[in-house]
C-alpha cells in the first residue's frame, strides 16, 4: 500500500509575529521554521502503515527551497521520497492555489491513502484536506483521533462537537490527523544520515499542470490585503484574593453589572 | 453581487445555534448586495424545518430530504449545497464554521475553483466583494482578507459565537425540494457520544478550565462544581491533557479546539501562546492562577492572584447566591 503526506512548512509557533515592510504579511527575518505540528501526525500515520503493512511513503509540499530542509526532516524520520513544487519567486497563493499545485503533484504518484494534518498551523484555515479530496475525486475523513484497517480502507474516529464520527471510507482516500491520532517518532541518527543522500525531486508549477500566473498574488482566489498586531487588550482589572468569599462576591458583581455575562 | 445563500447545519432535526447566527450574517450581507436571502438544509425528515428560517429572513429554503443524508456526511451535504447554489445562483455563499462547515465548505470551494474566507470574525462588503477579518499565527496577529471581486461565487466560512443571531423581517420561506443525485464514499456509520450530560467546549457559551495548577485529576470535581453551576462547559489546557488528566475533547487551543465563549474563566493557566491561541477571542476572560506573572493575566479581562482551591469554591458559591 502506497502512502502520500503533504506537509507545510510553517513559522514556529512560539515565534514572535513582527509584520513585514509591505504591511500584509509577516517580516520573515528571524523566523524559525517548523513541519506544521500535525502534519508531524499525518506522516506518523503513514510511516507506521508502511512498517505494517509494507509499501512507499511519499511525502509532498508547496513551497520556496527552506521547505526542503521540513521534507529531508520527514525523509529522515522514515518516508522514502519527497517532491516539492516551487513558489519560488511567486505571489502568495491561497487554500485553492496551493491545493490545486498539491493535486497536480499527488495526481502523478501511487496513492493509496492520502494524509495531512487537519490544518496548517499559521494560517489556521482548515481547508486543505477537503480542498484536495475533492480536487482528486477522493473520499476524506478530517480531524481524524483514531484509525482502523479494514479489508479494502479504513475506518476513521472523527471528532466534532460534542461526539465522535465513525466514518468508513475505501481507498484511495484522503485522512486528516489530529492530535490523539498517534505519537510522532523522532527521527534516529540512520534516519537522518540516510536522509541527507537523498534526492528532493523540486517540480515546478507548470510541470504540475497549474499556471501560477492564474493562481498566484493578485490572482489568488483570496488574498491577504493587511496583517496586523490583535488589538490590545485592556488591562486586566485585578481583585484581592485576602478574603476568597469577598473576592468572589466581587468578582461575581463585575460579570453582572459590569461585563453582564451573568 | 445579488443572492445570498447560507448553508443551514441540522442534527436531529434541530437547527444549530450557528446557523441562526450565519443566518443573521447573511440577511445583512443581502442588504447590501440588494439580493433575496436563501437557506439549504440536508437531512431526512427534515421538510419542516422552513418555518423557523422563514423567521430569520430566509425568502427561500432549499431542502435536500434523502434518506442517505440522515446522518453527515461530506460528500452528500456538500452534494446539497452544490445543488441550491445552482437552483439559486448565488453571489456570496456562507457556511458556519463548525466542524461541519469547515468540511463542507472548503470541498464546495474546490468544486466551483473559487476561495474560501474561512473562519472569519468580521465580514463586510466592500466594492463588489468579502473583505473579512481572521485570526492567524495562533492569535498573534489579524489578517484582512479579501475575495477575488471577479469570482462567480464568494464563499465565507463564520466563526460561531461571534456574530450575533436575531430574527428579522420575516421572509417568505418558500420551501424548494432539491433533486439530486450522489455517491456517498465516505460514509458515517455511527455517532458516538460522551458521557450524558457533558457540554462541548466548541459549543458552550461558557467555559471553565483548568491546567496545571489543578494538580491531578482530583482537582476537575472543584472545577465541576463551578461548570454546574455556570451552566459551563468543562474545559483544560494542554499541560492538563498530556498530563494524562482529562480527555482530548475538552482542550481548548492550537491543538485542541478554538472557542468563542462569552465566558472563559481559566484555573491554574498560565497562558501559553498556543492556549491562548484557542481562546483569545473569548468576550470575557477570568483568570485565576498562584502567579501573578503568568501571562494569562495580560489577557484576562478580570483576574484573582490566589489559590485556586480557595478562589473556585468560593466563587461557585458566590455565583449559587447570586442566581438566588
Amino acid at each position: 500500500m502506497n502512502h502520500v503526506v503533504c506537509i507545510a512548512y510553517v513559522p514556529d509557533t512560539e515565534t514572535k509575529i513582527k509584520i513585514g515592510a509591505d504591511g500584509k504579511s509577516i517580516d520573515e527575518a528571524d523566523v524559525k521554521w517548523i513541519v506544521s505540528p500535525y502534519d508531524e501526525y499525518a506522516l506518523e500515520g503513514a510511516i507506521k502503515a508502511k512498517e505494517e503493512k509494507g509499501g512507499t511513503v511519499t511525502v509532498v509540499t508547496y513551497g520556496p527551497a527552506r521547505a526542503d530542509v521540513g521534507l529531508r526532516e520527514c525523509l529522515a524520520r522514515g518516508a522514502d521520497e519527497a517532491v516539492r513544487v516551487a513558489s519560488d519567486g511567486l505571489g502568495e497563493a491561497d487554500s485553492l492555489g496551493v491545493a490545486m499545485a498539491l493535486a497536480g503533484a499527488i495526481k502523478a504518484l501511487p496513492c493509496d491513502v492520502l494524509w495531512l494534518g487537519n490544518k496548517g498551523v499559521g494560517t489556521d484555515a482548515q481547508t486543505m484536506v477537503p480542498m484536495l479530496a475533492e480536487l482528486l475525486d477522493l473520499p476524506h475523513a478530517n480531524l481524524v483521533t483514531k484509525l482502523e484497517w479494514k479489508d479494502g480502507g479504513v475506518v476513521a474516529w472523527r471528532e466534532i462537537e460534542g461526539a465522535r464520527e465513525v466514518v468508513e471510507m475505501p481507498f484511495p482516500c484522503v485522512v486528516g490527523a489530529q492530535k490523539g491520532l498517534n505519537e510522532p517518532r523522532y527521527a534516529s541518527l540512520k534516519g537522518i544520515m540516510a536522509a541527507k543522500k537523498k534526492t528532493i525531486a523540486v517540480k515546478q508549477p507548470a510541470e504540475v499542470g497549474v499556471d501560477p500566473a492564474a493562481t498566484t498574488g493578485e490572482k489568488a482566489a483570496v488574498r491577504w490585503t493587511k496583517l496586523e498586531l490583535p488589538p490590545a487588550r485592556q488591562a486586566v482589572k485585578l481583585i484581592p484574593a485576602d478574603d476568597p468569599a469577598k473576592a468572589a462576591d466581587e468578582l461575581v458583581r463585575l460579570l453582572r453589572d459590569e461585563a453582564k455575562v451573568l | 453581487m445579488s443572492n445570498v445563500l447560507v448553508f443551514i447545519e441540522q442534527r436531529d432535526g434541530k437547527i444549530r445555534k450557528a446557523s441562526f447566527e450565519a443566518l443573521t450574517l447573511g440577511r445583512e450581507v443581502a442588504a447590501k448586495t440588494g439580493g433575496a436571502l436563501g437557506a439549504v438544509v440536508a437531512g431526512s425528515g427534515i421538510g419542516g424545518l422552513a418555518p423557523e428560517l422563514a423567521a430569520y429572513g430566509a425568502a427561500k429554503v432549499f431542502v435536500a430530504d434523502k434518506p442517505e443524508l440522515a446522518l453527515y456526511s461530506c460528500e452528500g451535504y456538500t452534494a446539497a449545497l452544490d445543488a441550491a447554489v445552482a437552483a439559486f445562483a448565488p453571489a456570496v455563499v456562507l457556511v458556519p464554521a463548525t466542524s461541519m462547515g469547515k468540511d463542507v465548505a472548503p470541498r464546495l470551494a474546490a468544486r466551483r475553483k473559487v476561495g474560501l474566507l474561512s473562519d472569519v470574525m468580521s465580514l463586510e462588503v466592500e466594492g463588489g466583494r468579502l473583505v473579512a477579518t481572521r485570526s492567524v499565527y495562533s492569535g498573534k496577529a489579524r489578517a484582512t482578507v479579501a475575495a477575488d471581486p471577479g469570482a462567480a461565487l464568494q464563499i465565507a466560512t463564520p466563526r460561531p459565537n461571534v456574530f450575533p443571531a436575531s430574527k428579522g423581517a420575516a421572509g417568505a420561506g418558500e420551501v424548494v425540494a432539491l433533486d439530486f443525485s450522489v455517491t456517498i464514499r465516505a460514509k458515517v456509520v455511527k455517532l458516538e457520544m460522551p458521557e450524558a450530560g457533558e457540554l462541548d467546549v466548541a459549543e458552550a457559551d461558557k467555559i471553565v478550565s483548568g491546567g496545571r495548577g489543578i494538580k491531578g485529576p482530583e482537582g476537575w470535581p472543584v472545577l465541576r462544581a463551578l461548570c454546574h453551576e455556570l451552566g459551563a462547559a468543562l474545559g483544560a489546557s494542554r499541560a492538563a491533557v498530556d498530563a494524562g488528566w482529562i480527555g482530548h475533547e475538552h482542550q481548548v487551543g492550537q491543538t485542541g479546539k478554538v472557542v468563542s465563549p462569552t465566558l472563559y474563566v481559566a484555573c491554574g493557566i498560565s497562558g501559553a501562546i498556543q492556549h491562548m491561541a484557542g481562546m483569545g477571542s473569548s468576550k470575557v476572560i477570568v483568570a485565576i492562577n498562584k502567579d501573578a506573572d503568568a501571562p494569562i493575566f495580560k489577557a484576562a479581562t478580570y483576574g484573582i492572584v490566589g489559590d485556586l482551591f480557595q478562589i473556585v469554591p468560593a466563587l461557585t458559591e458566590a455565583v449559587r447566591k447570586a442566581k438566588a
